[in-house]
């Protein structure tokens, strides 16, 4: 059998696997911040919940309404994504113009009510969610098997990020939005609403967040935590790739996913923290992050 | 010509800090009125009141028949009035062809971007590159030519000629002279009184937040020294 550096081929594929498995939520949830980042200042740390909140969603149309997963992948992002807009409107938008520490600890606290309400209700065993019966079962690449569902969630992933950033780069409406990021007064001098389209981009990320949820789902179990524990990875990626930076969030969360998975397979023991010492590493060399401008 | 622009005791505020105390002043259609005053006299700050843009105001600001004080700021420029900010404002993240386009068209009988690149070519040759790349007088013909297409009729110029070498400060003249002629209105923030003196029909004089002078220009030879006097040149 193949090996590379004593692993055997099959292992370090299935690795680089799952290492992209977790990437794609990294980069969706990390392209999520970052919009929201660019054009609320708000480091929002309800995006992990907001995650999850999308995992839940799925759940009660499931179970509640019978609705199956593929209606989930369209009205879960629609659901969050509204009650995203609620949450802008109604808590974020007071706070507008304090300090970014306000922002962070609101967002901090609405993370620990959602998932406070949430295991009170559910518990923290979690609770299965079946994948889809055309994802069901895999395919044979030759070099590995291939589950079908995992392929699922990484071409879904990438079609999402390359499709907000085209949205973002190549479109008079992302022009709008680049340039509300940079200057919002000028750009409702000219007419243009802001302040909505400031509301529509925090539903449009935490609507991103609950369709990397419901991917999510029959992966891992629709849990209560489970935004709690991918957030704080995600904080890293953020911070990695810099603040603000659309395309540094995609390419940084497919990235570290990639390493973190090799890292498993040639050092299992420092893969929990890999992340966390690149990002030391990154802060110490370019503390704007890798695709960050200094500002 | 009746007034487009009447501006009565218009005070403003940045947060605490009160800046204009009671500006009045008028701009009749189809003119052009310069705003003249020292440094910190508060001529940026009254076109930053009229469009509501980062400032806090009180008193009157009358647009046609609308009254503009009492609007959320990105209704302001619906009614046919936009600004060219002293910092030009030129979007880093935008292509020069996209902070071209960014501004939308408001309303009827603004140019097309055919004529405005026709009337600043420079812009159509350097449309895909970065916007902050351009050279500032560039900089400056794409802070003015994108506000051309809105359909406005009242533009805030707010030092147009600033930091820019005298050639480029007779081509902006030029370009002022022509939008003029195609029926604009425009108040014209400037410290060049000699630039200025050129193309106003009326000048006032700001200082301390306040308009203390007025001068038309049938009665600018006697006015001059008075006006330079306040500038101190
Ligand atoms: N963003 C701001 N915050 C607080 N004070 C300001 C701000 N901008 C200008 N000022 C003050 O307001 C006054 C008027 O400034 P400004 O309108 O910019 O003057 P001018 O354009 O005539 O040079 C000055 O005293 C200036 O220091
Ligand atoms: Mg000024």
């Amino acid at each position: 059998m193949t090996e590379i550096f004593g692993v055997p081929m099959p292992v370090l594929l299935g690795q680089i696997l799952i290492g992209l498995i977790n990437g794609s939520f990294y980069a969706v949830l990390s392209l999520g911040l970052a919009l929201i980042f660019g054009l609320l200042n708000i480091i929002n740390f309800a995006h992990g919940a907001l995650y999850m909140l999308g995992a839940f969603v799925a759940y009660w149309l499931l179970n509640l309404l019978g609705i199956p997963y593929w209606g989930a992948l369209l009205l879960a992002p629609l659901a969050v994504g509204v009650f995203g807009v609620l949450l802008e409107r109604v808590l974020l938008k007071p706070i507008a113009g304090l300090d970014h520490l306000y922002g962070l600890l609101l967002t901090f606290g609405l993370a620990l009510i959602l998932e406070g309400v949430l295991r009170d209700g559910y518990g923290s065993t979690g609770m299965p969610y079946a994948i889809p019966d055309g994802l069901k079962g895999g395919f044979n690449l030759g070099f590995m098997f291939m589950p079908t569902y995992r392929a699922w969630v990484i071409v879904a992933s990438l079609a999402v990020c390359l499709g907000t950033w085209l949205l973002v780069e190549k479109t008079p409406l992302g022009a709008r939005l680049r340039a509300a990021t940079e200057n919002p007064t000028l750009v409702r001098a000219f007419g243009i609403n802001v302040p909505l389209m400031i509301t529509l981009t925090f539903g449009f990320g935490a609507a991103l967040a609950a369709f990397a949820g419901v991917l999510a789902a029959p992966i891992y179990a629709v849990n209560p935590t489970m935004g709690a524990n991918l957030i704080i990875v995600v904080f890293a990626v953020v911070v990695i790739g810099g603040m603000g930076s659309i395309l540094g969030a995609i390419t940084t969360g497919f990235m570290l996913g990639l390493i973190e998975g090799l890292t498993k397979v040639y050092y299992p023991e420092g893969s929990a923290m890999v992340v966390f010492v690149i990002m030391a590493i990154v802060l110490l060399v370019k503390p704007a992050g890798l695709f960050g401008k200094a500002s | 010509m009746p007034d487009l622009l009447t501006i009565r005791d218009l005070h403003a505020w940045y947060g605490e800090s009160h800046v204009l105390h009671g500006v009045t002043l008028s701009v009749p259609e189809g003119q052009v009125v310069t705003l003249l005053g020292r440094n910190g006299a508060g001529k940026t700050s009254t076109l930053r009141a009229i469009m509501g843009a980062g400032i806090t105001r009180k008193g009157s600001v009358q647009l046609g028949d609308s009254e503009l004080s009492s609007l959320a700021p990105h209704r302001i420029p619906r009614l046919g009035v936009a600004w060219c900010p002293e910092e030009r404002g030129i979007f880093a993240s935008l292509s020069v062809a996209e902070n071209l386009a960014l501004p939308p068209v408001l309303l009827a009988g603004g140019m097309s971007t055919e004529e405005v690149l026709d009337l600043f070519p420079r812009l159509r040759e350097k449309a895909g590159g970065q916007g902050t790349k351009l050279s500032g007088g560039e900089q400056q013909m794409l802070a003015i030519g994108r506000i051309l297409r809105t359909g406005a009729r009242l533009l805030l110029l707010d030092e147009p000629t600033e930091g820019l070498a005298p050639v480029i400060v007779q081509q902006i003249g030029q370009i002022i002279s022509v939008l003029r002629e195609r029926g604009f209105t425009i108040l014209l923030v400037e410290q060049n009184f000699k630039f200025a003196s050129r193309l106003a029909d009326r000048h006032y004089v700001v200082e301390h937040g306040q308009v203390v002078d007025c001068v038309e220009r049938a009665d600018l030879a006697a006015g001059r020294g008075r006006l330079e006097t306040y500038l101190g040149v």
